[in-house]
């Protein structure tokens, strides 16, 4: 017990990690009172785990490959000639091709920088994963507005349009086409309109309207932040939505 | 057949690969410390995933598909021996290595220098320095928060192995940042 370390580590870093079953950590907690080791231990693990968290590069995966499997996944037909081929085999054989031929397009003509329009539809696509949509959940403006402090370097204007229609439902971080932007998350019936908000200097623009795979994007820039909204609600709704958002105070 | 049910199964494809694709993006990349491997490693387990979904059971496909990931980035970095880690000195005994890595004296004040080391290109370096085997337990564990049993599912190690992996890794890590902490 009074090696150079203690012997329990791997018990000591299984309390860490929440692996121990009630009896077990009751039984470590009598040790840990009287080692200073693992208590020290546990103080310095706790602390690399936040950094960890806090400081290491989180790698997200390409928008090439988003795109590449919703490409591969919504193939209307498959040729006639591979009718008897395996499903999967064929499917495999699409997505390869889909996806070889999204790379090279990607590697010729722009590595670095897929479309804002291609980045907004991957992002809003992501969000609307289950439990991808809010960091926080609120309907109130004066909760979601501060929960950004400190998260971001810079303030999104946060505005709720309950009364015109479009309530507010919440927010979160986003990371899109190399910036940290605010997601704000506004409802329509029993749709999700994302608006991503970032600081982009330069004149107030009028709103321009575009679609990508059946999604209608709508982007304006406003007060020093660029703005875009993205939902599957037809375009005059989202026309409405970006009008209304951009005459509120 | 008509494409009713392949529309369907192509669905269930994309509802169990989507969501997790940012994590296996991140195993790949940590794997191979390199976006353009990482890509490559990611298309290959993307063809892999698609061409053994049919045998998928449907339960946990994060660790379905990281487990994928994992052996395609594997059978990369034995294609290429270059790409491989070179394991750091005081650990090059493998698994057989003792858990029990040494303190610094305790006199050092450790956990300020801990929080004093600085930047995350810092923290990345020191993670991505360390060797595979370390690296993917750590990775698994704090970056994806899995437990050590899908941890042990993915790597294909035994549950104590994965148990001495990560506590050599978080050891390595916890001195290689107090050493950069005391330094300039």
């Amino acid at each position: 017990m009074s090696a150079p370390f203690c012997d329990q580590t791997l018990l000591l870093q299984a309390d860490f990690d929440g692996e121990l079953d009630a009896a077990q950590a009751a039984a470590f907690a009598a040790h840990r009172r009287i080692c200073p080791d693992c208590r020290r231990a546990a103080a310095e693990m706790g602390i690399l785990r936040a950094r960890l968290k806090r400081e290491a590069s989180y790698h997200r995966a390409p928008e090439r490959f988003i795109r590449a499997l919703a490409i591969s996944t919504s193939v209307a037909a498959a040729p006639a000639s591979t009718r008897r081929a395996a499903p999967w085999r064929r499917m495999a054989a699409s997505f390869a091709a889909g996806a070889a031929l999204a790379a090279s397009v990607a590697l010729i003509l722009a590595p670095e920088n897929p479309g804002l329009a291609d980045a907004v539809t991957s992002a809003h696509l992501r969000a609307l994963q289950p439990g991808h949509l809010e960091d926080v959940i609120s309907t109130d403006q004066h909760t979601v507005k501060p929960w950004f402090d400190g998260r971001l370097d810079f303030a999104p204007p946060v505005k709720d349009l309950a009364a015109q229609g479009f309530p507010l439902q919440g927010g979160r971080l986003d990371y899109l086409a190399g910036h940290a932007a605010a997601a704000l998350v506004y409802g329509r019936a029993k749709h999700e309109i994302n608006l991503f908000v970032w600081p982009e200097p330069g004149a107030d623009s009028a709103p321009e309207t575009e679609s990508r795979d059946g999604y209608n994007l709508v982007h304006w820039r406003q007060d020093g932040m660029s703005l875009w909204a993205i939902s599957d609600v037809e375009k005059s709704q989202l026309a409405d939505f970006a009008a209304l958002w951009r005459q509120s105070p | 057949m008509n494409q009713r049910p392949e529309k369907a199964d192509r669905q269930a494809f994309e509802a169990a690969i989507l969501p997790h694709l940012d994590a296996a993006y991140n195993l790949a990349r940590w794997l191979m410390r390199n976006a353009e491997d990482a890509e490559d490693v990611l298309q290959e387990a993307m063809v892999r995933a698609l061409t053994y979904f049919d045998g998928f059971k449907g339960e946990n496909s994060r660790g379905w598909l990281l487990q994928i990931v994992r052996n395609a980035a594997y059978a990369s970095m034995k294609l290429n021996q270059g790409a491989r880690s070179v394991p750091i000195a005081a650990f090059a005994g493998g698994d057989e290595a003792p858990a029990h890595a040494e303190l610094s004296d305790p006199g050092d004040d450790p956990e300020i220098a801990l929080l004093k080391s600085r930047a995350s290109q810092g923290l990345d370096r020191m993670l991505a320095d360390l060797p595979v085997e370390l690296r993917e337990a750590i990775v698994l564990r704090e970056l994806e928060e899995l437990s050590y049993k899908e941890i042990a599912h993915i790597t294909g190690a035994p549950m104590g192995t994965v148990m001495s992996r990560l506590w050599r890794a978080r050891r390595l890590l916890i001195e290689a940042a107090k050493t950069a902490g005391d330094g300039p």
